[in-house]
């Protein structure tokens, strides 16, 4: 019980951490919030386009966080799901390292529509796979603890969905709200390119590293 | 690919004045006749350099008879777009289209000294691709590379209307046709927008067989050629309104919105009144009821002259047209420049107040019938054309050569290339007396382009503060 707790607790600090790790990735969207509260003037408009993209990328987390909830039903193929679900996170990692062009949906979508942006910007980088290993593994902890039916274990898992997804999005938004914040108040416009870095490859081998330990973490759970 | 967001990037107007300034200049060279390959001069700009004001390198096409016109860079400030996210493009590549072969070059110049061709682009692949020709002003935006064109298909390009094309920012690949619904649009020329403000404005010259070989008299008599402004939802590729400027205001060109992307108003310049022979410059802008509107704020007057003194063109109207053919406004957004290429003028308006331009200075230099020499004790062949300011406004460019055939009707005594410089500062607006850039024998200029970017390339998201 003690190993799990600890492991449980790990994998909500990885919640967090990866939710912190979005937040300053800028392509995630905290310079649209600085660009909102200038065009528009009023400082006002920058919790406000925050609140708009945690929205979006709230939802684009429970997009790919639900319908693995629901597959959990399946208590038996429990070990095969969390290995499948890690090389998918993989291979979304290989393609985003092969492929290191930018989504062209994303120049279709009108500025002011920054929850659908979001949205669409988390799906298309992976973001949300990004949590499936550790969303995955949260549930197992879980199951561990009792034997339970598949009708309890979906009344359990539907609700860590919710609670992964909106611990992840308080964290990025809060690393993101910071940024945009100090940017608009203090640092000015000049700073606004000095505090962006290339992390495209970076992000592409953290999925891969994220699916590796789904998979690791799943046949030693098995084992 | 860089780690780190190209240094030549800037989130305003205001960063971009403040950068450092340009050390060296890109410029057209044109071989009107096709007897030569047109090509890219590479010019010293650097005041502490020992080649300050002159040609140090050229990049000469292949092919004879591109026709070079207008270019303009792979990737600009707008790639710091908090939408796009195209931060971490290089600004190195020239896209260089030929108006006549419809071939665009893309040309490295990382090292302007030794700047070199990267990519050559067969016309016939952006016929497949797109079903225009003759591509002419670029941008780059959201999509990637956005090219507007001057014909449609077919050999003389009136088979189906000019429009934009879009090019990969990366690849250079051709992407296909911007519009999905064009409207009532269906002549082509400069188009340009508001980022984050979702539009983009749109022009008109005239189809190919009204401008290739030469101006046709009748149709710009009869009023035939392009003279409406086309506002577009830039996102969803879509006409909203067409504003007709009045049939008479012949000739739609520049347009230039404000660079400040809070501001809903820019210009565009006017060619010729037929019925008063004035150059005009309107004001657009977006009323606070969403509709766009657009009001006639300058207007140059033409000048009498002696028949004999006059050109075939314009014996009959014993005066001399302004022509208005190019126009440039300052990143500060207060100083529209105006090229008066048939008086041999360039205007310097202060348009502070856009509805309300002042004539603030005045150059005069070449010109049909008044043929000013330049300082320098030289003559300038043609009058001030294609104009380009330096970012921090304190430097204004231009060359002299409005297009190969056209050249030849107005000026027919006339040849060569020049590219010149005013300065801008302590309130005085006069050439500078050092900087004459001849061009070699057989060559004209035409659009310059500016190291690191300048008043007619840079596409700013975030507002000046």
């Amino acid at each position: 019980m003690i190993a799990d707790v600890s492991t449980m607790a790990a994998l909500w600090w990885a919640v967090i951490l990866s939710g912190l790790y979005h937040g300053v990735n800028p392509g995630m969207g905290w310079p649209l919030a600085v660009s909102a509260a200038l065009m528009e003037g009023k400082p006002r408009a920058l919790p406000k386009a925050l609140g708009l993209l945690a929205l979006g990328h709230f939802l684009a987390m429970l997009a790919i966080l639900l319908p693995f909830s629901m597959m959990l039903i399946l208590v038996a193929w429990q070990v095969e799901i969390r290995v499948a679900a890690g090389l998918l996170v993989i291979a979304m990692g290989i393609y985003l390292v092969i492929n290191r062009r930018h989504p062209r949906i994303l120049a279709r979508v009108h500025p002011a529509r920054l929850a659908l942006w979001s949205f669409l910007a988390a799906n298309a980088h992976g973001a949300g796979l990004m949590l499936v290993p550790l969303f995955l593994g949260l549930c197992a902890v879980d199951a561990d603890a009792g034997h339970q039916a598949a009708g309890d274990l979906m009344r359990g898992n539907i609700p860590t969905a919710f609670l992964v997804a909106s611990v992840h999005t308080a964290a990025m938004t809060a690393a993101g709200g910071v940024i945009a914040v100090i940017i608009y108040f203090w640092l000015g416009l000049r700073f606004l390119s000095k505090t962006w870095f290339n992390l495209d490859l970076v992000w592409a081998l953290s999925l891969i590293i994220v699916g590796a330990f789904g998979i690791y973490s799943a046949l030693q759970h098995s084992s | 690919m860089n780690l780190r967001p190209d240094p030549t990037f800037h989130a305003s107007a205001k960063l971009a004045m403040q950068a450092p300034v340009e050390t060296y200049g890109f410029t057209v060279m044109l071989s009107p006749d096709g007897s030569q390959s047109d090509g890219i001069a590479v010019i010293d700009l650097d005041p502490s350099s020992k080649t300050y004001g002159e040609i140090v390198h050229q990049v000469i096409v292949p092919y004879k008879g591109d026709e070079f016109h207008h270019f303009g860079w792979n990737a600009c400030s707008s790639s710091l777009s908090p939408l796009t996210g195209h931060a971490f493009l290089e600004r190195r590549y020239l896209i260089v289209p030929g108006i006549r072969s419809s071939r665009i070059y893309v040309i490295d110049v990382k090292d302007p000294l030794k700047a070199k061709i990267h990519k050559t682009i067969e016309p016939e692949e952006i016929f497949a691709k797109t079903g225009y020709s003759r591509p002419h002003t670029i941008h780059c935006g959201p999509e990637g590379i956005y090219v507007s064109t001057l014909g449609g298909g077919g050999p003389d390009g009136t088979d189906g209307p000019p429009g934009i094309f879009i090019m990969d920012c990366e690849t250079f690949d051709i992407i296909g046709q911007y519009e999905m619904d064009r409207g009532e649009q269906d002549k082509h020329y400069d188009f340009w927008w508001n980022l984050p403000q979702d539009y983009m404005v749109s022009s008109e010259w005239g189809l190919p067989p009204q401008f290739e070989n030469g101006i046709v008299a009748e149709d710009l008599l009869s009023n035939k050629y392009g003279h409406k402004i086309h506002f577009w939802d830039l996102r969803a590729r879509k006409n909203v309104q067409t504003i007709d400027l009045g049939e008479n205001h012949q000739m739609a060109l520049e347009i230039r919105p404000a660079h400040d992307p809070t501001k809903s108003y820019g210009f565009c310049g006017v060619v010729v009144d037929t019925t008063n022979l004035q150059g005009a410059i309107f004001t657009w802008w977006r009323g606070d009821d969403g509709k766009w509107q657009a009001k006639k704020t300058i207007t140059i007057d033409p000048v009498p002259a002696d028949a004999d003194d006059l050109p075939e063109l314009l014996k009959g109207f014993g005066a001399v047209p302004p022509l208005v053919t190019d126009i440039d406004l300052s990143l500060d957004d207060k100083y529209l420049y105006v090229a008066c290429w048939g008086l041999g003028e360039m205007h310097q308006y202060d348009v502070s107040d856009p509805m309300n331009p002042v004539l603030a200075g005045k150059v005069e230099l070449g010109g049909i019938v008044a043929h000013h020499k330049h300082p320098n004790g030289k003559d300038f062949a043609y009058g001030p054309q294609m104009v380009e300011v330096s970012r921090d406004g304190k430097r204004v460019y231009w060359t002299n050569s409005l297009y190969s055939t056209w050249d030849d009707q107005f000026y027919p005594n006339d040849k060569g290339g020049q590219m010149v410089m005013a300065r801008n500062e302590g309130g005085n607006f006069a050439l500078d007396q050092d900087f004459y850039v001849d061009f070699p024998e057989g060559y004209r200029a035409h659009q310059i382009r500016l190291e690191g970017g300048d008043c007619s390339t840079d596409s700013f998201c975030y507002p000046n503060v």
